[in-house]
């Protein structure tokens, strides 16, 4: 656990570990602790400013807004918190043996990912979603499978570096099966770069999550969720600003939260994160 | 040399094939093709058959792809299922905006970066470097909605410097774009300024810590002439292939940015044809989005190859 | 320009100290109370093992500390001027007192031109009117002797090989006409027929231009060979001083003399003297002197405290209170005679037949237009068979193909041509298509221990993969055979629990060591096993090597670029140019003559620790990045190369007798008279 106390050590991985922690706490937590129903219209109450009863005000249709932000982020994190370890996964198993098999299958496969990857995100998420819908059973799969595909980049690089060495070499001379050489050599020396990987893919999946609700093509009204809270508060901005507040701090922190964890990792494992590229 | 390159080009093209050919393989496995969408409650017996038969959805798919191919080739993307014109003109409007706003954030950001990045780098973790790290990731990982969203409510409601949405067609002359194009530039700007100068900080500190500048130390060089002569060159190389990644998200990958400020850019209508299942409108944007990401990388490499003498010359012992 | 006297030392250091902080807040000395003093024209040699505190030393003589040192006392003066002031240092720097780097390939900065770099020290440093910068460039480059000056500055530093971007490194350094040099291990990493190229240049413009070096090196070879004056460095201090003829014949402290012991002899078949222990990591050191926790003389004395710089019994000054003692040290012929193996009549346990490997990878570009596959393998026609118990030793420079043979024994490159049996059956030519109970047979150990030792692995996770694997032992046996492994390779079993980065190199090496023998194999193949290791830990690895086979009967294959370390273990011998055998027979016979050109030119190139011994130059020294299609392999750069034959025909295999084979056109008649002449 050495890497966990290197990573709180620096103050953004001190500071980040802290938000993210709250976070998953508030999502588990929320439904016992929420003051309102997230979806309990009050005509009355439109556009209520901040006050006692409504610490973070009220929306276009009255609801509390301190409510919906504390459950906007359960249907991101839960799908999120369930893709990313697939995407990490598949992508990792399938760059790690690229990586170590090399030759033919190698090329043939990069291209194909190089394919998938030439397509803009928006696009491939949309044919998915416009057909079959974007209930947490479309969304897990299709972020897990997108999100995978960058991963065997990243992992046939850290394979293809630490295949070159010696001691994998050794262990190939003494005959020992490519599944041995996979989980006793190779992965304990490529399982920081998939780590930092993971955190980061985290955090774009969010980034996409929330990207789809604002667009409209994600999470559904009247569900809180950030991104569309957001979206919806945009046209009242001039008379409601504190609607679209609440939202934009929760998912900000959470995002920053994460990626400051990821760059704590990073450097505490000695990686250069400032390589790595999004999508 | 020659080889190589041409190894690239041939590898470049194989990858645009493949998606064009992922692309098409799956809005051919999307359920319903346009004429459904055309059609929409009438289509059913003898009008769907008939207009299956007049957009040639009757052939096999792979005849269909092929033919596809060929015309995209040259450059003829076929007529888009909504509104009947030619998808390339459609395209032509959009990509022309898209491109404005890529420039503006290019022109604003690739230089700020590269200055900020060396700056980062060789004062590393002063009091500059600390704050543009830090700021690096905020940039970097704030949702471009949520940035806008603030942008909009400070300049545009609350001290109403700048309008906060774009009101052009897709056809409108350029000039139509201003001021409303300032604050998309600026989100813009924000997310990949970040992620160039965290690159170039990077590579800026690994230079500076390499052996032959602390030879050009001991060399007696000036410590400026150091860094413009003997770092920058090899520091700067590896911001070649991240402005290329840049420059690929934003042919491509805008979409939401141009969905909240309204910009009739490549984004918008990525959006409007997966909704109006203008399948042949999203075959054609997915080709176009997927040659430019190549080829921009494509560029990249040859640039580095071109630019970077380690790479550009062969051994030759003698 | 401000011109010191003769009474002003050009180079003056005194009482200097330098060290860090550690994270716990203490001041851990790197370089201790340091006393050096260089005098125009002179030669002055710092001899030190990894972590000595030699380059250090170096770098701070031009003012320079590296990032986290800081200066703890004393004072470095260069013609009077203070090098630590900051002012004024800039100008000297490169002008007057210039540095000639360990490894210019990464020195140099890749992207400016070699003119440019040399003009720009010109710019800098010299007096010449710029409109003469051009013509002195390509001066300087063919005064460092540098093929076709004219043509080489407009190349880029990684068009060069290595023995040419250091010769450029010192054009650099001259082009400030530089009243000293500080010269930061220059040829190691150098081919030894390179190094030896190198070594004269710079004797040469020393006695021709009265410049005064600073030679930093680990190699006592090199040392002797340009140097007039030696001091040795220990952990952080000089501990010997004096002229290289009394430090290098008569050393007399300890830590000298074991150094020069520990260096193998080339005309005999020894095993070098071993030096016990380890130096203290940089910092830590205690009161007394550093040396003697390894030290044989030691006495209660010498723990507590730090003994001064002394005029010593064989002259110079010595920092040791048993130094009337340490002259009676063995030296370096002291050794043990290697004993010859008795060979029994039976079969080889490994054999070799016409062996040819290619790296050649084809692209997708090539497979379209059908390029021809690789005309001139890097590999091609090795033949040799390995007796039970023997060692053969593969010597060659850098690539002669050496390590790439002893992979596809291994079966980790599949040979483009040929067949490899053990012991009669013939074995598949890769890996995963070979039996396992044939692969525990041979056991192959790398260069690197910091490579071949997975470093998330603790050493009992290491030797279990193959006790586990061969032997299917676990628990409790599988940890008594740990712990005895490591008894045999002179390591305790409380390092078991340990990580490779907790160990030293040589510590390393020994648990690689370990690993090989862990399988009780019957061939061992080494691959430049101790090249990474300082020559003392070497002594100690080629002494357990040569224990261990002689116990077991272990035959082994030894790739080494060193002649001196094949000469102490191996029986027979190959020598390789460019993937092709040269020249191979009993080690006597490859030792002595007559030799194959290639082998004459390699003797001839070794450094012996001596001011008396002066090498041979006699390989062109080009450097060449592959074989020739057709030919003899060593016809560029042959001394003897007789003409058209040489380029067209493959050489004849002369047969000597008792199995030492000449591949060359010159009869070896002819050859033994040409290399019996002065």
């Amino acid at each position: 656990m050495g890497v966990l106390r290197r990573m709180l050590a620096r103050p953004s991985g001190a500071i980040g570990f802290a938000f993210v922690l709250l976070h998953l706490a508030a999502a588990v937590l929320s439904p016992w602790l929420v003051p309102y129903e997230a979806t309990a219209i009050d005509a009355a109450l439109m556009f209520a400013p901040p006050d006692a009863a409504h610490w973070l005000g009220t929306d276009q249709l009255g609801r509390d807004i301190l409510t919906r932000t504390m459950l906007g982020g359960r249907e991101a994190l839960l799908v999120t918190l369930i893709a990313t370890p697939l995407a990490v996964g598949w992508g990792a198993l399938v760059g790690i043996h690229l990586g170590l098999a090399g030759g033919r299958l190698d090329d043939v496969l990069m291209r194909v990912v190089d394919a998938v990857l030439a397509l803009p995100w928006i696009l491939k998420m949309l044919v998915i979603i416009v057909t079959f819908g974007a209930g947490v059973t479309v969304l897990v799969p299709t972020l897990a499978f997108f999100y995978g595909v960058p991963v065997i980049r990243v992992a046939r690089a850290a394979t293809l570096g630490v295949v070159a060495r010696d001691f994998i070499s050794a262990a190939r001379a003494r005959g020992h099966r490519p599944g041995a050489i996979v989980r006793r050599e190779l992965l304990p020396n490529v399982l920081d770069a998939l780590m930092v990987e993971g955190a980061m893919r985290w955090s774009w999946m969010l980034l996409a999550f929330s990207s789809l609700s604002f667009l409209g093509f994600g999470v559904a009204p009247p569900t809180p969720d950030w991104g569309l809270m957001i979206a919806d508060s945009r046209s009242f901005m001039a008379i409601a600003p504190w609607a679209a507040m609440a939202p934009v701090l929760a998912l900000s922190t959470l995002i920053i939260g994460i990626n400051f964890v990821a760059d704590a990792l990073a450097k505490a494992v000695g990686l250069d994160r400032a390589l790595n590229a999004p999508h | 040399m020659l080889r190589l390159v041409l190894n690239r080009l041939l590898l470049g093209l194989v990858t645009v094939a493949l998606a064009s050919a992922i692309i098409f393989g799956a809005v051919e496995a999307l359920p319903g093709d346009a004429c459904v969408a055309v059609l929409q409650r009438d289509a059913v017996g003898q009008r769907l058959a008939n207009c299956r038969h007049d957009l040639g959805l009757d052939r096999p798919a792979l005849t269909r792809y092929l033919g596809w191919a060929a015309g995209a080739v040259q450059g003829d993307l076929g007529v888009s299922a909504g509104s009947g014109r030619p998808i390339a003109a459609l395209l032509g409007e959009r990509l022309r905006n898209t491109l404005l706003l890529a420039g503006l954030t290019l022109a604003v950001g690739v230089p700020l970066a590269l200055l900020l990045g060396v700056l980062g780098g060789l004062r590393r973790d002063g009091a500059l470097d600390i704050v543009l790290s830090t700021g690096g990731i905020l940039a970097m990982t704030i949702p471009e909605f949520v940035s806008a969203t603030v942008l909009i409510f400070v300049f545009s409601i609350w001290l109403g410097w700048v309008p906060g949405i774009v009101v052009a067609a897709p056809g409108a002359p350029l000039a139509d774009f201003f001021p409303g194009i300032v604050l998309p530039v600026a989100v813009l700007t924000m997310v990949m300024t970040a992620h160039i100068l965290r690159t170039i900080r990077s590579s800026v500190i690994e230079v500076m810590a390499s052996d032959f500048v602390r030879m050009a130390v001991l060399k007696g060089v000036p410590y400026a002439r150091i860094v413009w002569r003997h770092a920058l060159p090899s520091a700067l190389l590896p911001a070649i292939n991240v402005i290329a990644l840049t420059i690929a998200w934003l042919l491509g990958g805008v979409v939401v940015v141009e969905k909240v400020f309204n910009y009739p850019g490549l984004g918008r209508f990525m959006i409007d044809s997966i909704t109006e299942r203008d399948l042949p409108v999203v075959q054609a944007l997915a080709l176009l989005v997927a040659s430019v990401y190549v080829g921009v990388n494509l560029a990249a490499d040859l640039l580095t190859l071109l630019l970077d003498p380690r790479l550009r010359t062969h051994r030759a012992g003698g | 320009m401000k011109i010191a006297g003769d009474d002003v030392p050009l180079i003056g250091i005194t009482d200097l100290s330098v060290g860090f902080t550690t994270r716990a807040g203490v001041v851990a000395p790197v370089l201790r109370n340091i006393g050096l003093v260089v005098r125009r024209g002179e030669t002055v040699g710092l001899v030190g093992e990894s972590g000595s505190g030699k380059s250090t030393l170096a770098l701070v003589a031009m003012g320079y500390l590296k990032a986290g040192l800081r200066v703890l006392g004393g004072g470095v003066r260069f013609a009077g001027q203070d090098m630590l002031a900051g002012d004024g240092v800039a100008a000297i720097r490169g002008g007057r007192l210039a540095l000639i780097p360990q490894n210019a390939g990464q020195a140099l900065t890749p992207t400016i031109r070699i003119g440019a770099q040399i003009a720009e020290a010109l710019r800098l440093h010299s007096t010449l009117p710029r409109a003469d910068h051009a013509a002195r460039v390509v001066e300087l480059l063919a005064r460092v002797r540098l093929p076709t000056p004219g043509a080489l500055v407009t190349r880029y530093p990684h068009e060069l090989s290595g023995g040419q971007q250091q010769r450029v490194a010192i054009a650099m350094a001259l082009a400030g006409e530089p009243e000293a040099l500080l010269l930061d291990e220059p040829t190691t990493g150098l081919d030894v027929t390179t190094q030896a190229h190198v070594l004269e240049l710079l004797r040469d413009l020393a006695a021709s231009s009265g410049m005064a070096m600073v030679y930093v090196s680990h190699d006592l070879g090199a040392v002797a060979r340009v140097c007039a004056r030696v001091a040795v460095m220990y952990a952080g201090e000089i501990v010997a001083e004096g002229s290289a003829r009394q430090i290098l014949r008569t050393p007399s402290h300890p830590y000298a003399r074991g150094l020069i012991a520990a260096i193998p002899v080339l005309g005999e078949a020894r095993l070098p003297v071993p030096l016990d222990g380890r130096p203290p990591a940089p910092g830590a050191v205690g009161e007394g002197c550093s040396f003697a926790p390894r030290c044989g003389l030691a006495e209660a004395g010498c723990l507590t405290a730090r003994g001064a710089l002394v005029p010593a019994p064989g002259g110079g000054v010595v920092r040791c209170r048993r130094a009337d003692a340490a002259v009676r040290l063995p030296m370096r012929r002291d050794g043990a005679l290697r004993l010859a193996l008795e060979f029994d009549g039976g079969g080889g346990v490994l054999g070799l037949d016409a062996i040819a490997v290619s790296y050649a990878r084809r692209s997708l570009w090539d497979q379209i237009t059908r390029a021809p596959r690789d005309a001139a393998p890097v590999v091609d026609g090795i033949t040799l068979t390995l007796r039970p118990g023997e060692t053969i030793g593969l010597v060659g420079e850098s690539g002669s193909g050496k390590s790439t043979i002893l992979k596809s024994i291994a079966g980790l490159i599949g040979p483009l041509r040929g067949s490899i049996d053990l012991a009669g059956v013939a074995l598949a030519p890769r890996v995963a298509q070979r039996d396992v109970g044939v692969l525990r047979r041979v056991q192959l150990i790398f260069q690197n221990p910091d490579e071949s030792l997975n470093p998330r692995q603790t050493i009992a996770e290491i030797l279990a993969q193959p006790l586990g694997l061969y032997f299917g032992l676990s628990g409790a046996a599988l940890r008594a055979r740990s712990i005895e492994l490591l008894a045999q390779v002179r390591l305790g079993g409380h390092y078991l629990d340990r990580l490779p980065a907790q160990l030293s190199g040589g510590e390393k090496q020994r648990v690689a060591v370990a690993r090989a023998f862990a399988a009780d194999p019957d061939v061992v193949l080494c691959d430049e096993v101790t090249s990474a290791l300082d020559v003392s830990v070497q002594a100690a690895v080629l002494g357990l090597l040569d224990d261990l086979r002689r116990e077991r009967r272990t035959a082994c294959i030894f790739v080494s670029h060193d002649l001196g370390v094949v000469r102490a273990l191996a029986d027979r011998v190959v020598v390789l140019y460019q993937g092709r055998i040269c020249e191979s027979g009993p080690a006597d016979a490859v030792y002595g003559l007559p030799s194959h050109p290639y082998t004459e030119a390699l003797l001839g190139a070794v450094l012996e620790p001596d001011p008396d011994h002066a090498p041979r130059l006699l390989a062109a020294d080009i450097v060449e990045h592959g074989p020739p299609a057709r030919g003899c392999a060593f016809q560029n750069r042959c001394h003897r190369r007789l003409g058209g034959i040489c380029a067209t025909d493959a050489p004849p295999a002369h047969e000597i007798g008792d199995g030492h084979v000449i591949r060359c056109h010159i009869p070896p008649a002819t050859l033994a008279a040409a290399q019996a002449a002065p």
